[in-house]
């Protein structure tokens, strides 16, 4: 398909910042009359401190429990009760929480972000009731399950050295249990300002209306003082790094390795390429890596690779990783899938690109990134994440221009760095096979 | 919420008031039958350059070797025609910016995936490609077949999965439902020949359901289906559901999953389909009671005790019929309070009515949430294809919202009584069994799987 032909998508941005410091991004869209709200705070996982892993997280439970105006259970009672629905989420590099309502609830969901901007209600019953919520989360989505955690939160501690990069994020059972209501309230004074979030709201709205709307609930939030945002970077690895691990419900083996990338930031040029190689290998049954590991050897069940531990190559800093994960037959050690798979970087970086693999990948990726943005939720995250990051909103509509600046030659060099003596290696033994 | 500000204000007084509801705008469609038999329902949902393709064959079967061959069928699908091999076949998709996938349940195949707006009418030839000329290659077939009793292995290591197996199999016993996730045996059994002829005798379009939403005009996409699609064509063996077998309630059945850190609880009982006169109301009291965030058991097993992080209860809706399912993932020490509780809530469905401030919350969330459903191509072409196949269509969605607003306090505990009734329901306990049995049974007998 030829570049000329990929269309990108468009939408008309506004942008203001409150006198308080507060960032506001809006993305008016008439087409369905819906809204999507969503507040991005800076401060995610590798923001909190040693001897409380897991407290972003926690932390984001508590923002629902109540706040300056509104008793436990009211945010999301009023939230459903106009038609909408509502969720948070903790990730490495800041914490995320958002509505989606019919339109004509605009004005609700805007004060229900700034009620709780304001100041979370929390209170050491609520903090005991979420510390079991949140163990039972760990449970459901790790402890009781084959490959829980596989590889976001068993990679990491190989691949890095420093404790915000490397920590378990969902937390240590003792870290959670030790919590106090006055960590909470510290943590909050300290990283909640709202000069440290961006508020993003896309959908049916006028945008003139929503600023009234916006100024008149977030306006009169007293401004703080923005915390500094620390420097995770490290320096990359100077050998081969391998851990191993048994879990004990896994009925078959599975092996996971990380190469650290170019700053996904700071030198998103350098980046990008990392993006498409990942799609290059494991994109469907034309992939390399699926061609050679599931269709030829046969050795892996099923595979990925992609940018970031947490699988979002646009909202995530400096450090990160390209990830590669396969589950493999018992007869394959991960010798031999790895074996297999640094063969076919070698191919890459030394034969390069086939002709027309560029062009298909790329529409692929720009397919991708449509159908992400269609839902208005999908388009308000990605709009925040892309000003919080990266500073730009309007990357989001720049990015089929710069993939298409990516060249085969770039492609190719990248697939020369993931060498055996930059990556770490994490193998799973299946303790669960009969 | 009574609470009083300390300004003298309620809540209510200064959270915002809505405003006027939206209207949902109605998108364009179009429908044809081609001399096929095949039913084609194109919508128009512009928003971003894509259109996504949902074909829907019906493909239930009551052999034991079925679900196993089914499975297989649907892995296969992909790799290899009379002309593009899987890698051939999997690089023109890409260039489309497509991506495709069959899969398959108990009721049906379904192929379906999305594709850039311009490569719309090479994807449709595609597809036709594979539903006329798939080859089902013996190194191909070999190389899934395995994959596939890995996958399934793997799948069946899942607390969720095993779970889900077990009420199935206390609630539909005989039924196909209660074996849709084939055996290894089965599945290492099935050979290209055998799936060449499932293939002939079931994949064909005379009941089949296509679905296109995206940026398309719907008249003009009509025609483009019909030319990239006519030559697939031909009858086939038709095959129909058999009807669900009655519900017995019985003793809790325990399920022993040695080293499980938590009890995996369901409950599950008969249910109603989308077009059942009293849909609207069970749909309704089924949300008051589990069925979102602000229902009674969420605030009670998650928001107060602190048992688990998310209840659920939903109701599955099949050809042959209906299902409501309960369930809640919690920690094994308090497994036998937590199905206490969930019993309790439900006894309370069942025997008192609903508030009629929780029935104007659950109303408004049920409208609103149905019109965010809808609102992507994706959401919409997947519901489409799910209404179609049980002869349902845009209509239905239009008339929904009408029909949830003419519930009563009355019908939702109607329905409650008849659906919500902890009696009518089969429970399974999923877990450790040495750390279960003792607390379960002093709720009731049980019984082990």
């Amino acid at each position: 398909m030829p570049r000329a032909t990929l269309p990108a998508p468009s939408y008309p941005l506004v942008h203001q910042t409150l006198d308080n410091g507060l960032r506001v991004l809006l993305a008016p869209d008439r087409s369905a009359p819906v809204v999507g709200v969503a507040v991005y705070y800076d401060v995610g996982i590798r923001s909190e401190p040693e001897g409380r892993t897991g407290f972003a997280h926690l932390f984001e439970h508590l923002m629902f429990q109540g706040s300056a105006n509104l008793d436990k259970l009211a945010h999301f009672r009023y939230v459903q009760s106009s038609g909408g629905t509502f969720n948070g989420s903790t990730h490495l590099d800041y914490t995320n929480y958002f509505e989606v309502l019919p339109s004509n609830a605009l004005s609700r969901g805007l004060f229900l972000e700034a009620d709780r901007m304001r100041s979370p209600r929390i209170t050491e019953e609520n903090l005991r009731n979420q510390i079991a919520v949140v163990k039972e989360e760990i449970r459901v989505n790790v402890l009781n399950r084959p490959y829980g955690g596989f590889p976001w939160l068993l990679l990491p501690p190989v691949l890095f050295d420093t404790f915000p990069n490397a920590h378990n994020g969902y937390g240590d059972f003792v870290d959670l249990e030790s919590a106090t209501v006055d960590d909470a309230e510290d943590f909050f004074r300290r990283c909640y300002p709202p000069s440290n979030a961006v508020l993003s709201v896309a959908g049916d709205f006028d945008p003139d209306e929503a600023l009234a709307m916006v100024q008149g609930h977030f306006g009169d939030l007293p401004a703080r003082e923005t915390p500094p945002r620390p420097d995770f970077s490290e320096p990359d690895l100077d050998g081969e790094r391998r851990k191993s691990t048994e879990d004990p419900l896994a009925p078959l083996p599975a092996v996971a390795a990380g190469w650290r990338v170019p700053d996904p930031v700071g030198d998103f040029a350098a980046y990008l390429p990392y993006v498409v190689l990942a799609e290059v290998l494991s994109d469907g049954d034309a992939s390399r890596l699926e061609q050679r590991l599931v269709q030829k050897d046969r050795t892996v069940t099923q595979l990925a690779t992609y940018l970031s531990l947490m699988g979002d190559p646009f909202d995530v800093r400096d450090p990160t990783a390209l990830v590669f994960q396969a589950h493999h037959a018992p007869t394959a050690t991960a010798d031999v899938v790895l074996d297999a798979a640094t063969e076919e970087f070698d191919r890459l970086a030394t034969d390069g690109l086939l002709p027309g693999e560029l062009e298909r990948v790329r529409a692929r990726i720009l397919a991708q990134v449509f159908r992400d943005v269609d839902p208005v939720l999908g388009r308000t995250l990605a709009l925040a994440a892309f000003e919080q990051i990266h500073g730009r909103a309007e990357m989001l509509t720049e990015l089929p221009a710069q993939l298409a600046a990516v060249t085969a030659e770039q492609v190719q060099e990248a697939a020369g760095t993931l060498r055996p003596d930059r990556r770490a290696v994490l193998e799973l033994a299946a303790g669960g096979a009969r | 919420m009574t609470a009083v500000l300390a300004d003298g204000r309620t809540p209510s007084e200064i959270v915002p008031a809505l405003g006027p509801v939206p209207r949902v705008k109605q998108p364009t469609a179009a429908e044809r039958t081609l001399p096929s038999g095949l039913r084609v329902l194109a919508v128009r949902r512009p928003g971003v350059p894509l259109v996504e393709v949902r074909l829907r064959i019906p493909f239930a079967g009551t052999a034991p070797t079925h679900s196993a061959r089914a499975n297989l069928l649907s892995n296969t699908l992909l790799t290899g025609t009379e002309r593009h091999t899987q890698v051939e076949l999997a690089a023109a998709l890409q260039a489309l910016g497509a991506d495709l996938h069959a899969s398959v349940d108990a009721d049906r195949l379904t192929v379906g995936g999305t594709v850039l707006r311009t490569g719309l009418a090479d994807l449709l030839g595609l597809v036709c490609e594979v539903l006329v000329a798939a080859t089902y290659p013996s190194r191909e077939v070999a190389g899934e077949r395995a994959r596939l009793v890995e996958r399934l292995t793997i799948a069946r290591s899942q607390p969720a999965v095993l779970a889900g197996e077990a009420l199935n199999r206390r609630l539909y016993r005989d039924h196909p439902y209660a074996r849709e996730l084939p055996t290894p045996e089965a599945v290492n059994a099935a050979t290209p020949g055998r799936l060449r002829r499932l293939h002939a005798e079931r994949v064909r379009p005379v009941e089949g359901v296509l679905v296109l939403v995206g940026d398309l005009s719907p008249a003009r996409v009509l025609d483009t289906v019909e030319a990239a699609m006519s030559s697939w064509a031909g009858a086939g063996v038709s095959r129909q559901v058999p009807p669900l077998p009655p519900v017995v309630p019985g003793p809790t059945v325990l399920v022993d999953r040695p080293g499980s850190v938590q009890a995996s609880i369901r409950l599950g009982g008969p249910a109603v389909p989308r077009n059942a006169p009293d849909y609207p109301a069970l749909q309704l009291a089924n949300l008051v009671f589990g069925g979102y965030f602000s229902s009674r058991l969420v605030e009670n097993i998650r928001e107060d005790k602190g048992y688990t992080y998310g209840p659920h209860s939903r109701i599955s809706h099949g050809v042959a019929g209906a299902t409501l399912v309960v369930d809640a993932d919690v920690a094994t020490e308090v497994a036998a309070p937590a199905l206490l509780e969930t019993r309790y809530e439900l006894g309370r469905m069942a025997t008192l009515p609903v508030r009629p401030d929780e029935l104007e919350d659950v109303r408004q969330y049920a409208v609103g949430t149905l019109a965010l459903s809808v609102a992507t191509q994706a959401g919409l072409a997947s519901t489409l294809s799910g209404l179609l196949g049980v002869g349902l269509g845009l209509e239905w969605l239009r008339e929904h919202p009408r029909r949830l607003a003419a519930v009563t306090v009355e019908d939702a505990f109607a329905a409650a009584q008849r659906y919500l009734a902890p009696g009518g329901l089969v429970t399974v306990v999923l877990g450790q069994a040495s750390g279960l049995e003792r607390g379960l049974s002093t709720l009731g007998p049980i019984e082990r799987d």
